[in-house]
């Protein structure tokens, strides 16, 4: 829908945080705002349902034996995430449910006129927006994890403190939200406060970055691409992080404050501490998703094409923001002399282009005529790599026992009295096993119902309800009755199934 | 070699935080919880920033508020009352609690109709208005989701159909659902009717 908006120039015009008064009714008439509060709002309602999703799944459905101290980090990270999303997301939804009504009912949450705030806006925002960068920084964090133990042919170095290190993460990026607003007129005692905690979460960080390290001086390293995009990580976010401990001060950040200072930052942060782990994760895990290895060569010109057009295109950024060139304009006087840097920049861009364009025709060459993949061609530890690439849609004939962190690593054999693997559940009904949360013993024997349509007649009512609400109001009082009617039937059950489960049903 | 793990011994449902559809409402209720506690957070804020409270309005009027916290609170007992009956899975105790549970639910669902006239601020009069509005409007829609999903399972259990165990698990989170709606009021309550009266 946003991106319908655009092409018929209807979408929203207020920078992608929509401060108010801007975005309010009084300075943004029509309907662009009010597709972006509305898709905003539908977006992180369905976040926060897979965040759910996530959770249960990541605690119920473990294998068995696979305890929490056995937990792939990857699962980890998304576990940390989604806990996370759990209790950021709401806050946007909030405020952008406050936005909408200020503009189609006439509330006043942002209208100073009649006692509300514009900075309750940012409040909110930011509260949600900070975390948000971790939404996308701790999966990556997974990703390499991932990828380093494998191509250090070795298991991650200090697991607990890595678990431990993700957690505190999750809970300290709720303590920075307020470091985007330094230049708000806010409390000194705040201020100083939310410098504290932004130089704080460098802790976690450094503690997983060194037990990366360890993990990589002590492996022995395959250079292949995934392993690559994961060492420019440590470059990239390296010097992210050192300017973002410059900027998480009161002081030099109203110097740098909307400078191309804060461009520079936040693209090291965010392309370093995702998009290179997450072209490493894409390079790591197609084999297993799709059944062929990416083609090594391409991967390489990838590969250095990119770190190579980041650095030039990013790097003189931070000498612009000094020079204090502000953001988000479209020009500047020539007299400014920022010229000849910008021109650096470009060429940076169009080196990323090309990195891409050929990271698009690895992909489609693998697709179709790239090398078979095995059941583990990285020989890899973790449990995905136990079943075929791409493995079936019940993922496991029969879902194995568990017996340590990294299980295909495991050389000695099972002794004779212990199981590999999980027997005795039924086909018809589709049984599956749940298991304890924390040590991932069996359970029970829950029945999963079979495929019907109402989710997705679910899903359209919700998006009726959502599309409708840009236009009117009352659009979010009737489109709830399709919803409840789609989610009920989806719930109902259906007689031959229910006797069928019956048969296998035991009570507890 | 390979050695099967036999597990068709096992029961097919079990209760509380050993069911898989326990986690998923706790993360609803998770989600809920913060956007109540934000709401209030909202309201704090807004309050922080007037030279006066509530702005030019009077304070809401107690009567059907109140009316609404005791019942909310009374109904903890047949909402208990059938939680053990689904954890029993005595079907006729479920069937009977969850046509008591449904009653209290539309009773107050009326009640919470008069509660928005007893407010004294219309949505659109200023900030104050929409921030009671939107508190009030948020637990009645919590209210009205977890009267509709009462009357569901309500439905399920008078329609006679045949039912697996795992329904009585159902029944069980339901009624976890009911506490967390009375026990949200609470807080909500304080703050839309008490808070304007102590300034």
């Amino acid at each position: 829908m946003l991106f319908a908006a655009f092409i018929l120039d209807i979408g929203p015009d207020a920078g992608w945080f929509s401060y108010v008064p801007l975005a309010g009714p009084g300075f943004a008439p029509g309907k662009r705002v009010d597709f972006w509060a509305q898709m905003i709002t539908f977006t992180e309602l369905a976040g926060l349902l897979v965040a759910i999703e996530i959770i249960a799944t990541a605690f119920k459905m473990r294998a068995p034996g696979m305890t929490l101290a056995r937990m792939p980090l990857l699962v980890w990270a998304m576990v940390v995430t989604s806990f996370m999303i759990l209790f950021a997301m709401p806050a946007v939804m909030l405020a952008s449910s406050a936005l909408i009504m200020d503009r189609l009912v006439g509330t006043h949450f942002y209208n100073p006129a009649e006692g509300g705030d514009p900075v309750l806006w940012q409040h909110l925002f930011w509260f949600f927006a900070h975390p948000e960068v971790y939404f996308i920084f701790i999966p990556a964090l997974g990703f390499m994890s991932s990828i380093i133990a494998t191509f250090s042919r070795r298991p991650i170095f200090g697991y607990p403190a890595m678990v431990l290190a993700l957690i505190a993460t999750g809970f300290l990026g709720f303590g920075l939200w307020v470091h985007h607003m330094f230049a708000a007129h806010l409390p000194e005692l705040g201020k100083s406060f939310f410098t504290a905690a932004s130089m704080l979460i460098a802790v976690p960080s450094a503690i997983q970055i060194f037990c990366w390290i360890a993990t990589l001086w002590t492996g022995r390293l395959e250079f292949r691409t995934p392993l690559l995009f994961t060492l420019a990580f440590f470059v990239i976010l390296v010097i992210g992080g050192l300017t973002g401990l410059m900027v998480a001060s009161v002081p030099l950040d109203l110097q740098l404050h909307d400078t191309y200072f804060v461009v520079a930052h936040l693209h090291y942060v965010l392309i370093g501490g995702a998009v290179f782990p997450l072209f490493g994760a894409w390079y790591y895990w197609f084999p297993k998703i799709t059944g062929r290895i990416m083609g090594e060569r391409l991967g390489r010109w990838q590969f250095w094409l990119f770190f190579v057009g980041f650095n030039v295109a990013f790097w003189p950024m931070h000498h612009l923001g000094v020079q204090g060139m502000p953001r988000r304009v479209y020009t500047y006087p020539e007299e400014m002399g920022w010229g000849a840097l910008n021109l650096v920049s470009t060429l940076g861009a169009l080196m990323i282009a090309v990195s891409v364009l050929l990271f698009i025709i690895n992909v489609v060459l693998t697709l179709r005529s790239g090398e078979k993949a095995a059941a583990n061609p990285w020989r890899a530890g973790t449990l995905e790599w136990a079943t075929a690439s791409p493995p079936p849609a019940y993922n496991f004939d029969r879902a194995p026992v568990v017996r340590g962190r990294d299980p295909l690593w495991h050389e000695e054999p099972v002794p004779p009295s212990e199981p590999t693997h999980v027997s005795g559940l039924a086909d018809k009904p589709r049984e599956v096993l749940i298991t304890t949360v924390v040590d991932a013993l069996p359970d029970h024997r829950l029945v999963f119902p079979e495929p019907t349509i109402w989710p997705f007649v679910s899903a359209v009512a919700v998006s009726a309800l959502f599309i409708g609400s840009i236009f009117t109001p009352w659009a979010a009082l009737w489109g709830m009755l399709p919803v409840a009617i789609a989610v009920t039937l989806w719930f109902w059950p259906r007689d031959p199934e229910v006797l069928e489960a019956l048969q296998v049903e035991k009570r507890p | 070699v390979s050695r099967g793990l036999d597990v068709s011994g096992l029961p097919s449902y079990k209760y509380s935080h050993h069911a898989l559809t326990w986690w998923g409402m706790m993360g609803m209720i998770a989600i809920e919880g913060t956007v109540f506690a934000l709401a209030i957070v909202t309201y704090f804020y807004l309050w922080s920033q007037a030279d006066s409270w509530p702005l030019s309005a009077g304070p809401p009027d107690l009567l059907w508020g109140t009316l609404n916290v005791v019942l909310l609170l009374a109904s903890i007992w047949p909402n208990q009352w059938t939680k053990r009956a689904g954890e029993d899975g005595d079907e006729r105790r479920i069937r009977i609690g969850l046509l008591v549970c449904l009653a209290f639910g539309i009773v107050m669902l009326a009640i919470r109709a008069m509660e928005f006239n007893a407010l004294n601020v219309r949505w659109d009069s200023n900030a104050y208005g929409s921030v009671v509005w939107v508190l009030l409007g948020l637990h009645t829609l919590h209210l009205a989701t977890d009267v509709f999903d009462t009357g569901v399972l309500a439905a399920l259990f008078l329609s006679g159909k045949p039912l697996e165990g795992k329904r009585h698990v159902d029944v069980s989170e339901n009624g976890v659902y009911w506490y967390f709606v009375v026990y949200t009021w609470v807080p909500i309550y304080a703050v839309i009717y008490w808070l304007p009266r102590l300034t």
